[in-house]
């Protein structure tokens, strides 16, 4: 099971946390070569970022580099860095439909032919920044078989709404769409940063929310975040516990041959036996919560 | 010639050579002048009070650094000294901070000619790194200060004392009044030993002054000042709380460890030290207290308000504190009849009657560099140059059933697991744990530890592999280039050398 509960921004232009930021063990690590970037540090943070990405400490950690739109002067430059230096995913920052993909995907093809990476290697991902992005996320979800997931940002996009953060109600059609699209294309759905990092208790409370809601994770920008979000995506030891009764009655009522399984007294059918499955594969993926 | 009171005893062979009674206030004169009896230690000027402690040159005088970056105290002292014309002082407070860089004058000029103190920092640390002094300064821990001291090798003449709040007969105290320091822990020791005491005091309380940290029958002369200390600025630098997220990783990874280790139960003691990493252990010890339904009978040292959190929520039964390190544990000290001020001699002494280190079970310790043979430096930096204080770190490490080390396996490019240490303060056969961003290393000296942290499913490696680990991402350093003079002698806390410092070249 790939767990991709957390995905740390670093910005491309800090060498110290480069080469230190793997020891928090973020499921994934996303280097900034966008807007945590100034411009006179474009071009040291990609060269930082290429040397970055082909270092064998970040082995185990899915590696992602956040371009700067193909629009601007240094997106291709970013682009052509990412896709040498062996990034595992492109995010394209600021997607509003399904042809920025596309153009996208079109000019990752053509450098992997030229330095010699298997042609869909790469990987790619969108954020979704404004309420265009957010009505075609559909399009956008699926526009592309190396998509593996769609992110919303919310800063830019409440700025285009018109509003500011607050509660998340601002978020909640945003948050909706994004998830319905991600699940409809079969891909990974993120959740925006929670930016108040001494706030731990709206932090978690906003966890709780995203991950009932279904988000497979959560944009991060600081590691002090990780624990708390991992441990909170984690199962408890009573939904583990129950989860094996749920997969041992399964399995007994399948040696008996019996079509319908009942545990105390309660109807279990497929998709419960198929949830419970879930929560121990995710239990061994990522321990039990503390 | 007595005026023989009493008749009686006059021509008594065996009275020859006693001393005869010869009135109540003969030989305690301020007794018979109401004013005296009440007020003869209160001086109006800290020059009168030198004048009057015979201070000459040559001689030692002690502080405390109960302030740490807030003191006040040592600077006024010193900068008045050098108006009064002394010369080849004798400088042994408990420790030097940033905030004495102002010394180094003194020191050119000839005021100060040696110093005794547990470590420096900032410009002081730098200027005789780089062989600002003849004599070489030493260094020792906290403990071994009062060793030194017990053996004579630091004979306080003069310590100057400030304090918040004292009477009129010196009864003194560091949770009262407005700058409160705390603890008095290393001035209890210096009121103890010194020949004489002088009193800095921000304000004369109504007698008696109670808890009396400090006691009547040790203090010689008082003087009122206007500020002993900036409290706010105790827990700034080494004491700070932490919010770096590295630092959280160890300290959360040195919760884990302790957890593990096979001393957290029922009744545990422990000890955090300062550092952002040490001191942030204690906020992830409380869920593992409460996980496992134990209480932690009593924790040693350097107190925080982290600690006295646990102890206020029943956690922790007794703090014994020989140094506040911040407000909280200040008020706490105050208030909390389980919350107990010690000196440094009960605190870490090797040679007192009883040391509470010997009876500690945990200490989470800081590093500035660790070898693979686990010897610890925490008073020179990479370049050589002295930035640390040798603190309880040898004591404590020495005391308590395992010492934890956390450090960052890297700062900046500089790598914190080194081959051999720069400077030797504590010897690698009393370390028992290395907790690192990068993974926990256990002395091999206790495989036991390791098996369990093993069995817990921690990151253990060999510290080699840390080491290595640390060379692939910083690449190998250039060793430091010392000249042939020595500036620091290192003294382990039993009194003996146990390194040296050399000068820096430049």
């Amino acid at each position: 099971m790939t767990l991709r509960r957390s995905m740390l921004f670093l910005p491309g232009s800090n060498a110290a946390m480069l080469s230190t930021a793997f020891v928090y063990k973020p499921d994934s690590i996303m280097f900034d070569l966008e807007d945590a970037v100034s411009l006179r540090e474009k071009d040291s943070a990609r060269l930082l970022v290429f040397h970055a990405l082909q270092m064998p400490i970040y082995e185990g950690i899915e590696r992602v580099v956040r371009i700067n739109p193909l629009n601007t002067p240094f997106g291709p430059k970013d682009l052509e860095a990412a896709v040498r230096g062996g990034v595992d995913v492109v995010r394209l920052p600021k997607t509003d439909c399904a042809e920025d993909v596309y153009q996208l995907e079109a000019e990752v093809e053509k450098i992997e032919k030229a330095c010699g990476r298997t042609v869909g290697s790469t990987k790619l991902m969108a954020a979704i920044e404004s309420a265009s992005g957010v009505v075609n996320a559909v399009s956008i979800a699926k526009s592309s078989s190396r998509m593996m997931g769609i992110a919303l940002a919310g800063f830019d996009y409440v700025i285009d709404m018109q509003t500011q953060r607050g509660d998340g109600t601002e978020l909640y059609y945003a948050r909706c769409a994004v998830l319905h699209a991600a699940r409809a294309a079969g891909i990974d759905a993120f959740d925006v940063v929670f930016s108040d990092l001494n706030d731990e208790e709206g932090f978690l409370k906003e966890v709780d929310l995203i991950k009932r809601l279904g988000f497979n994770g959560k944009s991060l920008i600081n590691p002090r975040q990780i624990e708390l979000l991992h441990n909170a995506y984690a199962p408890t030891q009573e939904d583990v516990d129950y989860a094996k009764r749920v997969v041992a009655a399964a399995e007994q009522a399948e040696r008996d041959g019996l079509g319908v399984i009942s545990l105390n007294g309660k109807m279990i059918d497929a998709p419960i036996v198929a949830h419970a499955n879930r929560v121990l594969q995710r239990a061994a993926a990522s321990g039990v919560r503390k | 010639m007595n005026t023989i009171i009493n008749p009686r005893l006059s021509g008594l062979s065996c009275l020859e050579g006693r001393d005869l009674f010869d009135g109540f206030a003969k030989k305690t004169p301020h007794l018979a002048d109401p004013k005296a009896k009440l007020d003869r230690k209160v001086v109006d000027s800290i020059e009168e009070a030198v004048r009057r402690t015979g201070l000459k040159d040559g001689m030692t005088i002690s502080f405390h650094h109960g302030f740490r970056e807030g003191d006040k105290t040592i600077n006024m002292v010193v900068e008045i000294l050098a108006k009064m014309g002394f010369k080849d002082l004798t400088l042994a407070p408990s420790s030097l901070l940033n905030v004495n860089s102002v010394l180094i004058e003194h020191i050119k000029s000839g005021v100060i000619r040696r110093i005794y103190s547990s470590g420096m920092r900032g410009k002081l640390a730098e200027a005789i790194s780089n062989g600002l002094m003849d004599n070489p300064i030493n260094i020792h821990s906290h403990g071994g200060r009062v060793a030194l001291i017990q053996s004579g090798e630091i004979a306080i003449d003069v310590a100057f004392l400030g304090v918040s709040v004292c009477d009129a007969f010196g009864n003194a105290n560091g949770v009262s009044g407005k700058s409160r320091c705390g603890s008095l822990g290393y001035a209890m020791v210096d009121a103890q030993f010194a020949r004489n005491v002088v009193m800095l005091t921000e304000e004369i309380a109504p007698y008696p002054n109670t808890p009396a940290s400090i006691r009547q029958d040790q203090v010689d002369w008082i003087v009122k000042v206007d500020q002993v200390g900036d409290p706010s600025k105790i827990s700034v630098g080494a004491a700070r709380a932490t919010t770096n997220p590295r630092e959280l990783l160890i300290a959360r990874l040195s919760a884990d460890v302790m957890e593990h280790s096979g001393y957290f139960e029922e009744g545990f003691s422990m000890q955090t030290g300062t550092g952002g990493s040490a001191t942030a252990t204690t906020r992830f010890l409380e869920h593992r207290m409460r996980r496992k339904g134990i209480k932690c009978a009593w924790a040693l040292g350097g107190q925080t308000g982290g600690m006295v959190d646990l102890h206020k929520k029943g956690l922790i039964d007794t703090l014994l504190d020989t140094q506040s390190f911040d407000a909280d544990a200040a008020d706490s000290l105050r208030t909390s009849p389980k919350h107990v001020e010690i000196s440094t001699s009960v605190y870490a002494n090797p040679f007192s009657k009883g040391t509470a280190i010997d009876r500690l079970d945990m200490v989470i310790l800081s590093a500035l560099e660790i070898d693979v043979d686990f010897n610890v430096n925490v008073l020179t930096g990479s370049d050589g140059v002295m930035r640390g204080a040798s603190g309880g770190h040898s004591d404590t490490a020495a005391g308590a059933n395992l010492s934890i080390v956390v450090a960052p396996l890297i700062r900046s490019r500089i790598p914190t697991v080194v081959k051999r240490v720069t400077t030797l303060v504590t010897p690698g056969e009393t370390v028992g744990v290395l907790v690192t961003d990068h993974g926990i290393a256990v002395n091999p000296r206790r495989p036991e530890i390791a098996e369990r942290l093993k069995a817990a499913g921690l990151p253990v490696f060999s510290i080699e592999d840390l080491y290595k680990r640390a060379i692939s991402l910083t690449g190998e350093p250039q060793p430091i280039e010392f000249l042939d003079k020595v500036v620091g002698i290192v003294r382990y806390r039993d009194g003996s050398v146990i390194d040296v410092v050399r000068q820096v070249k430049a």
